[in-house]
């Protein structure tokens, strides 16, 4: 009576070597790294989401752990401030068994970008086999795979103004999550009208999902004041999807299946993009009067943190039933144990 | 005791008048006589011309040289020499030294540490002090040490006010004022073009139209000063069309171009590969092609290197953080005639006749191959290839933008004052 996926406990003594089927360890499409889904490509895109759903499942069991990356170090090399993505890398590398090497370099210490070469190499030295990434420098992952050896992986956790793959698929498999249930073999979008709402132009978490939900073959509407949109959206599609502007919310509202809130960086309120904070909440935040705008099957995503009172009044999102907030934290770990395991695992039978 | 000190043999002479075959002979710094066939027993040193092209030497009016103050980048002395391996027989220092070309007592330490380079480099003076774009530097005693070019080192003077009395300053004055158009406070923070590139790789961009307010602007206020003024660096369709309109009406207008700017797009940059920063920065294509049709029209006056040494460590910077640059007087030549679809004689005046008119070197230095001219000569290999190596090039920097490039065109030998000093593509001290 032994089931096909056995619940191992995590013990040197129980677990042999022989145990692991290394053969049938797939391997992420794309290559080596994940820095961009562009490079990911639709098919990498559906190769990730389809192994979340078993990472979900993990997440769900008592003991949320597996050994597919017993002896293997996962370093996050953070230079920009944040501490979810970094948890939820974190957390990931944990629950499969990784070693982990936490790296938060502050602006003080690595001024004006110096030494990312330097540190970079130095952690190398002491053993380790992917790098996560942050940095507010656009492109700094890509630089960072031509110091890094032959055999180490570079994940961009955040590039500047630029990518953040992992949150682009995390909202994607949510999105497919709310819809039919998990990924599947075949996830897809198609069909699906989506607003990214607030300021695009600074955000690799708008560039991602752009890049995530086209793959899919959903239809993407860009919506806020021109000051926070990009001078071009050519090129932003991945697959069969689409992207256009829209500016007017109000009437866009009852078209969107997915409302994906974005934040409005309080920086961006010093640069005189927008008037005021409470202007652009007028005109673009989910206030209550516009809640009711928003169908009730709708779908409503952030990537955190909120700013309550800026993009979305203040308890507005507590009463739609299509807020999917704290799924995408979860759905998160999920998504990055995928990646970290196609790119360093060893065994899907050990999963 | 012989006629000639250097004789130049068995050649193609192309220059202003044309084309004939020739030997030239050379009495110290000056052409003494140029004829079908000269004998090689009446020269000190002969050098061999064959299936080559000889042309007065090309001036750069835009490069950087390091020193004083940047020397871990570049010196004058390896400046010298680069150039000379370019072709370059006078190239024109910008003045954003350490400190800042924008006194005599500095034009004087440059003019002394220029006294021993391979080839001729001239000192060129800030418009403002520090080109910081406030007040105004001593222009007419930068002059008076030689100085005929100025410049703010590619920063936009922003304050109009300053701009035209900039103008009327020199209005009169034997000197040419290069002006950087691109208007600094439209393009912020930007790093790059901005447009489809810059968008997707998620960076500030600099769009093309402050080009062309800082175009219109300074041609306004030329006009309104009675002033001629010569642009920089011009990158864009945008800007280029108000120049050559500027023409048309008969304005004393003239411009350069970067060798990059008509042969690379900002599509180069998608990754992130700091080599590729360049201000002005790199554009689409249909910038590139406008640049190159202004060159075959004569709206472009020159071509310059815009040779700009940055050393490794600061190039590994992120990419929104490296300082901009690329080498470039050991590939300018080469990049251009390998890009364009132009003859000889249309790149020659762009790297040699017309900028030496700009910079005002005399009569010495018209361009013509005849007795009583300057002995500042290039003999050009028109048909060969070569790939580019950043690391082989004599600058203490390795920062091409061409790197890996396969281009044809070569410099065979660099004459400078009469002296061989680069002879078959190698630099002779």
């Amino acid at each position: 009576m032994s089931s096909p996926v056995e619940l191992r406990p995590v013990d040197e003594r129980v677990i042999d070597a022989a145990d692991i089927d290394e053969s049938d360890t797939p391997r992420l499409i794309s290559g080596r790294h994940l820095l961009g889904l562009d490079e990911l490509g639709p098919a990498g895109i559906q190769q990730l989401l389809s192994y979340t759903d078993r990472f979900v499942e993990v997440n769900q069991r008592a003991i949320p752990k597996v050994p597919a990356l017993r002896g293997k170090t996962v370093c996050t090399l953070f230079f920009e401030d944040s501490t979810r993505t970094k948890l939820s890398f974190e957390t990931a590398a944990k629950r499969l068994s990784a070693d982990t090497m936490s790296f938060s370099v502050s602006s003080s210490s690595v001024s004006k970008g110096e030494s990312v070469r330097d540190t970079v190499e130095t952690i190398q030295a002491m053993g380790v086999d992917a790098f996560v990434v942050r940095h507010k420098s656009s492109g700094v992952p890509w630089q960072i795979t031509k110091w890094v050896d032959a055999g180490t992986s570079v994940i961009n956790g955040g590039d500047g103004w630029h990518s953040h793959p992992t949150q682009g698929l995390l909202d994607a498999y949510t999105l497919c999550q709310a819809r039919d249930g998990s990924a599947g073999d075949d996830p897809s979008l198609v069909g699906v009208r989506i607003g990214l709402i607030g300021d695009v132009k600074h955000s690799r978490v708008a560039r991602s999902d752009v890049q995530a939900f086209t793959a899919l073959g959903a239809n993407v509407v860009l919506i806020g004041p021109q000051t926070l949109m990009p001078p071009s959206i050519a090129g932003w599609t991945i697959g069969q999807g689409t992207v256009e502007f829209g500016h007017d919310l109000d009437s866009l509202l009852p078209s969107l299946d997915v409302v994906a809130l974005l934040r409005i960086q309080t920086e961006r309120l010093g640069e005189s993009l927008i008037p005021s904070a409470r202007e652009y909440t007028s005109c673009y935040g989910i206030t209550a009067k516009r809640l009711g705008r928003v169908r009730s099957d709708a779908i409503i995503t952030h990537p955190g943190p909120m700013n309550r009172g800026v993009e979305v009044a203040v308890d507005v999102l507590d009463h739609h039933p299509g807020v999917v907030i704290t799924k995408q934290v979860a759905n998160g770990v999920a998504v990055r144990m995928a990646a970290l395991f196609l790119l360093l695992g060893s065994g899907t039978n050990i999963l | 005791m012989t006629a000639f000190s250097l004789l130049i043999r068995g050649g193609q002479i192309v220059d202003p008048t044309g084309r004939r075959r020739a030997d030239v002979g050379i009495v110290d710094g000056t052409i003494d006589a140029v004829e079908a066939t000269l004998d090689p027993a009446d020269a000190e040193v002969v050098i061999d011309a064959a299936d080559a092209v000889i042309a007065s030497g090309f001036v750069d009016l835009c490069a950087r040289v390091g020193e004083p103050g940047n020397e871990a980048a570049e010196t004058v002395e390896s400046a010298a020499i680069g150039a000379a391996l370019g072709g370059f027989t006078t190239i024109h220092a910008s003045p954003d030294t350490q400190p800042f070309i924008d006194d005599p007592s500095v034009v004087r330490d440059v003019q002394r540490l220029a006294a021993g380079a391979a080839i001729s480099v001239r000192a060129t003076g800030a418009i403002t002090k520090g080109c910081a774009g406030i007040d105004l530097a001593p222009m007419r005693e930068m002059a008076a040490l030689g100085v005929s070019l100025f410049s703010d080192a590619g920063r936009y003077i922003g304050e109009s006010g300053v701009m035209r009395r900039a103008f009327e300053y020199t209005n009169g004055a034997e000197v040419t004022l290069m002006l950087h158009p691109e208007a600094a406070d439209l393009c912020g923070p930007g790093i790059m073009h901005e447009g489809e590139c810059s968008s997707r790789m998620g960076v500030p961009g600099r769009s093309a139209v402050a080009e062309e307010i800082g175009v219109g602007r300074d041609l306004a206020l030329a006009r309104l000063s009675g002033a001629a003024v010569h642009f920089q660096r011009v990158s864009t369709a945008g800007a280029l069309k108000l120049i050559s309109e500027a023409k048309a009406a008969g304005m004393a207008v003239s411009c350069d171009v970067s060798s990059h700017h008509l042969d690379l797009t900002d599509a180069l940059c998608c990754d992130y590969d700091t080599n590729t920063r360049l201000s002005p920065p790199l554009r689409p294509i249909d910038h590139v092609m406008a640049l190159g049709a202004g060159v075959i029209d004569g709206t472009i006056d020159a071509i310059v290197s815009d040779h700009c040494p940055v050393v490794p460590e600061a190039k590994e910077m992120p990419f929104d953080l490296a300082p901009t640059g690329s080498l470039s007087f050991e590939t300018a030549f080469a990049a251009v005639w390998t890009a364009l679809d132009v003859g000889i004689e249309d790149l020659l005046t762009l790297l040699s006749w017309q900028p030496a008119k700009i910079a005002r070197l005399g009569p010495t230095h018209d361009g013509k191959i005849a007795k009583g001219r300057a002995a500042d000569l290039v003999v050009l290999d028109l048909g060969e290839t070569w790939q580019v190596s950043g690391q082989t090039m004599v600058s203490p920097s390795h920062n091409s933008i061409l790197e890996g490039r396969t281009l044809t065109g070569r410099v065979r030998h660099t004459i400078s004052d009469g002296n061989p000093v680069v002879v078959d593509n190698l630099a002779y001290l």
